[in-house]
């Protein structure tokens, strides 16, 4: 078994000091260490989304991420995406555009639309479709997922 | 028999909330990731659960050796078989047990299990595990299984192929007489892909034994808490007054989780290790060790006369069950029973077998045995119009069952309105300018529109439900039933409101607990909605009773000029001054007369029994049918005729859901289904190659992304009420998935002319069908 490192992340803005196996990845680190639930493991391999969290300011996949490499980087997890108790745009649209089932892939969802609309605050619904192309959501057919988020850049 | 009785006007409900699309009470703590599912709960102590699967396809299994195992630091159990009770366990044929037993029937089947004090170290363990197998010849396909010499996968149950789990038989009229009469036949084998449901949250459940009392408490994700009680009972020899189990946040299911998953291994482990145990699937295991839709081959014959009257089907139908028989007894009874469809075919002769293979077993998923039926049976119909020369929606109308009219086997169709379905199909799609207009839009593109009706069940079985007045007026609903991302919460709260005049504020909707929940079956079969809301408003129906009886004595007034208002009110009919609240009632109740106010409601949706003297039946297991539901769907592709990939542009989506309780829920499903639809005609199958699954993974398995589906997919919800649903509501979640690979096949065949008559249509298939096609003294593939 490989020996531990210690290492320091930047996770919503708070400084969390770790020694954990270097192979374990951000996403283990994130669910296992830290406790902090709400970035889901789909499939661990890269291909579902769930675990999508941002690193300074773009999508990331966690469970391929090593943390050891994400020192000083502003990495932002679903927990961070409220403000003062406030749902966050995309985050209040999914919800009343009645987009949300199961929720398993919202957390990355949500990070990928937040990620999108930082960087084009009022996107067709095609660049929305787009930019969740690495989300699956095996429930909702997308639609109104995709609805939802263009809305709130003003998109029907 | 509830189908004689002259049908109750469906009741209006009290205030608005009935109707309206409000938000799902559970959607916010969804986006902020705060939900919690099973995966997420920890408990002091807590062991990690690991499963090893079979290396080969069929074999006996020789000896274990599990020391090196045992002795690797950090590993508190191991177990195989031989630690587990002798107990087969499967809902219709006691087939399977936890940890082969004796041999392995599938690569990938559960072999032996681990729990370790964390999952490197499990996984580390179960590699430390030795296990001596004699490798056996393997049953690979449904024609291998069925070879008078075929290896034989479980011990012989009495007559008939010793592989074939499931055998049913259905005649009605005179088939052999009536083919002659026929102007025009068609004649074909369809195939359908074993399609999984890669619910994005693998099965995972956490298990604890009280080492006081041993009693056992389970939370898991599942569609049905009470099955998960009683087939861990079953499997572990344990009662089920010593079983507890409590379902979190269900991470989607759709049929998947309707048995039992990892639940009762997770159990042996813990008491096997003395601490709780959570045991997540990784998605790699899941795939490889949980279930499958049953692929299918299906043999149809179909004729009609010169008129578009259909006279005649003939259906021979392969159901492959994998290793175990699981569902698929049911599954085979559902197929047998939809395979006429949603037509009035007066001479019909069906046979269907359920057929064991070396591979993973077959169970239950949305739609469960129709749409492998239904993708055979519409696209069948489409070129039968075609041989009529006669418009495809035309033909289905003249052959659309009417309400009154008669399933096969003889159940009433009790509100009958496909045709309805279809007419608005026709509408909304612009179908006749769209199928009229030229197929060539751009070089090298050709596009198409097609259609599929639906015919579908919804209810079945047995439901119960518990109404608690609170001493402010409030109230507690209680039932057993799983809301597994569908909404039903949402929809049963709205049900309780709608019935009692309350807002949603003013309803306590409990999760499943088998300890304090009364039972429900299943998520399952479309019945939520329409069961549990059965019974929801039965409940209701009597707390209004027991209100209204202390009513009438605050008021001095006879309960019959009393009524509910908004809000929580019982008033006086002409006197709106008069009233006095559910809170006063209830206080009343508590302190002055009567008791508590609480009522409860049971129902078993009444099983229509076959009518043997009309149809002939042989094999059927017996399972409650429902109550019929019908949709019409309509989709519009676009053919790359270089590559072969097919682009669905648009669907129209016409489904009758008798009372939209919340709009956007029911249209969330009536989409999600059909994206799924759309999957299974276009891209997801498991793959086997020498009896090994070759793509146990998402990226191997392609579920449909957001690029590969229209934004433009149009729920459009008839609202005819009928029933003993909640105010006439009927079931929707299944349906959508039933007809899209039909309407997308259908619309290929438009675009192009080719034809396919195996899903899913990869590239690949398309242009080989196409080239069939260009070439048509070649035969068709």
């Amino acid at each position: 078994m490989s020996d531990k490192v210690s290492l320091s992340l930047t996770i919503n803005g708070a400084q969390h000091a770790l020694t954990v196996a270097p192979e374990r990845t951000l996403l283990d680190v994130l669910r296992e260490e830290l406790r902090m639930t709400g970035t889901r493991r789909g499939c661990d391999a890269g291909d579902c989304g769930a675990c999508t969290v941002l690193v300074d300011g773009l999508p990331m996949l966690s469970c391929l991420s090593l943390p050891a490499r994400l020192g000083g980087r502003d990495i932002r997890t679903i927990e961070g995406v409220e403000s003062g108790g406030e749902l966050h745009p995309v985050q209040r649209a999914l919800v009343q555009h009645g987009a949300v089932q199961c929720g398993f892939c919202m957390s990355g969802i949500v990070l990928a639309a937040k990620a999108l609309l930082a960087r084009n605050p009022s996107p067709t619904l095609d660049e929305v479709r787009h930019a969740l192309g690495s989300n699956v959501c095996r429930c909702s057919g997308y639609a109104r997922v995709v609805e939802a988020i263009a809305s709130v850049g003003g998109r029907p | 028999m509830s189908h004689d009785a002259k049908p109750k006007p469906v009741p209006v409900p009290v205030g608005e909330v009935v109707g309206q699309s409000v938000p799902k009470p559970d959607a916010r703590e969804k986006v902020t990731g705060r939900a919690l599912y099973t995966d997420d709960l920890v408990l002091p102590g807590m062991l990690h659960g690991a499963l090893l699967g079979s290396p080969h396809p069929h074999a006996r299994i020789l000896a274990y050796d599990t020391s090196r195992a045992k002795a690797l630091p950090g590993v508190r159990a191991v177990l195989t078989a031989e630690d587990l009770p002798p107990v087969d366990i499967g809902p219709v044929i006691k087939d399977q047990p936890l940890l082969a037993r004796g041999k392995v029937r599938y690569a990938g089947e559960p072999v032996a299990a681990v729990a370790a004090v964390d999952l490197p170290t499990a996984r580390r363990a179960l590699e430390l595990i030795d296990i001596r197998y004699e490798v056996l010849p393997a049953a690979l396909d449904v024609d291998a299984a069925l070879r008078p010499d075929a290896p034989v996968i479980h011990a012989p149950r009495g007559e008939g192929h010793p592989n074939v789990a499931t055998h049913i038989r259905l005649v009605e009229g005179e088939p052999d007489k009536v083919w002659a009469r026929c102007d025009a036949i068609i004649e074909d084998v369809y195939e359908t892909p074993a399609q999984q449901h890669v619910y994005l949250e693998p099965c995972t459940t956490l298990a604890a034994v009280d080492p006081d009392t041993g009693r056992i408490t389970i939370h898991t994700s599942t569609q049905t808490a009470f099955r998960v009680q009683a087939i861990t009972a079953e499997a572990l020899a344990v009662p089920m007054s010593r079983i507890r189990v409590q379902v979190p946040r269900v991470g989607g299911a759709f049929g998947g989780k309707v048995e039992s998953t990892n639940q009762p291994i997770t159990v042996a482990l813990a008491k096997a290790a003395g601490a709780p145990v959570r045991l997540t699937f990784s998605r790699t295991d899941d795939m490889r060790m949980m279930r499958s839709r049953h692929g299918a081959r299906i043999y149809m014959r179909t004729g009609a006369t010169r008129d578009g009257r259909i006279l005649a089907r003939q259906v021979r139908i392969h159901y492959d069950t994998g290793a175990y028989a699981d569902d698929g007894p049911f599954v085979a009874a559902i197929g047998s029973y939809f395979s006429r469809g949603p037509y009035r075919i007066p001479h019909v002769d069906v046979e269907c077998w359920s057929v064991y293979t070396n591979k993973l077993r077959a169970g239950a998923f949305r739609g469960f045995g129709n749409p492998q039926v239904h993708f055979a049976s519409e696209i069948q119909v489409d070129r039968l119009a075609e041989a009529l020369g006669m418009d495809p929606i035309e033909l289905r109308l003249r052959n659309a069952l009417e309400t009154g009219e008669k399933w096969l086997g003889g159940a009433p169709v009790e509100s009958g309105t496909l045709r309805a379905c279809l007419e608005k199909a026709r509408e909304v799609s612009d179908w006749h300018r769209r199928r009229e207009r030229p197929s060539t839009t751009s070089p090298g593109k050709r596009r198409g529109l097609g259609i599929a009706a639906v015919g579908h069940v919804s209810a079945l079985l047995g439901s119960s439900a518990t109404v608690r007045l609170n001493e402010d007026g409030t109230v507690n609903v209680s039932t057993g039933a799983v809301d597994t991302g569908q909404g039903s919460d949402t929809a049963l709260a709205q049900v309780a409101a709608g019935a009692l005049g309350l807002s949603l504020e003013q309803i306590n909707f409990s999760r499943p607990d088998t300890d304090t929940s009364p039972y429900d079956w299943c998520t399952g079969g479309t019945r939520t909605t329409f069961t549990v809301g059965h019974v929801i408003t039965e409940a209701c129906e009597q707390v209004r009773e027991q209100l209204f009886e202390h009513a009438s004595a605050i008021l001095e007034r006879p309960v019959k000029q009393l009524e509910l208002r908004p809000g929580g009110v019982v008033g006086v009919r002409g006197e709106p001054g008069l009233s006095t609240t559910f809170g006063a009632i209830s206080g009343y109740a508590l302190y002055v007369a009567g008791g508590p106010i609480i009522a409860s409601s049971r129902w078993l949706f009444p099983a229509w029994q076959l009518d043997t003297r009309r149809t002939k039946v042989e094999g059927l297991p017996s399972m409650g049918n429902g109550f019929f539901v019908f949709a019409a769907q309509v989709a519009e592709v676009e053919v790359d005729e270089v590559t072969g990939k097919v682009d669905v542009l648009e669907a129209w989506c016409v489904h009758d859901v008798g009372r939209a309780l919340n709009p956007a829920a029911a249209a969330g499903q009536v989409q999600g289904g059909f994206v799924q639809g759309l999957g299974y005609a276009l891209t997801e199958e498991l793959v086997w190659k020498d009896g090994h699954l070759v793509n146990p993974s998402m990226s191997g398995y392609k579920v449909p992304g957001a690029l590969d589906v229209p934004v433009a997919i149009h729920p459009v919800l008839l609202e005819r009420a009928f029933g003993p649903g909640p105010f006439g509501a009927k079931g929707v979640a299944e349906v959508g998935v039933v007809g899209a690979a039909p309407a997308i096949i259908n619309a290929i065949r438009h675009a192009t002319g080719a034809r396919l008559n195996q899903i899913p249509a990869t590239g690949e298939r398309v242009l080989r069908a196409l080239l069939a096609h260009e070439a048509p003294a070649t035969k068709d593939g």
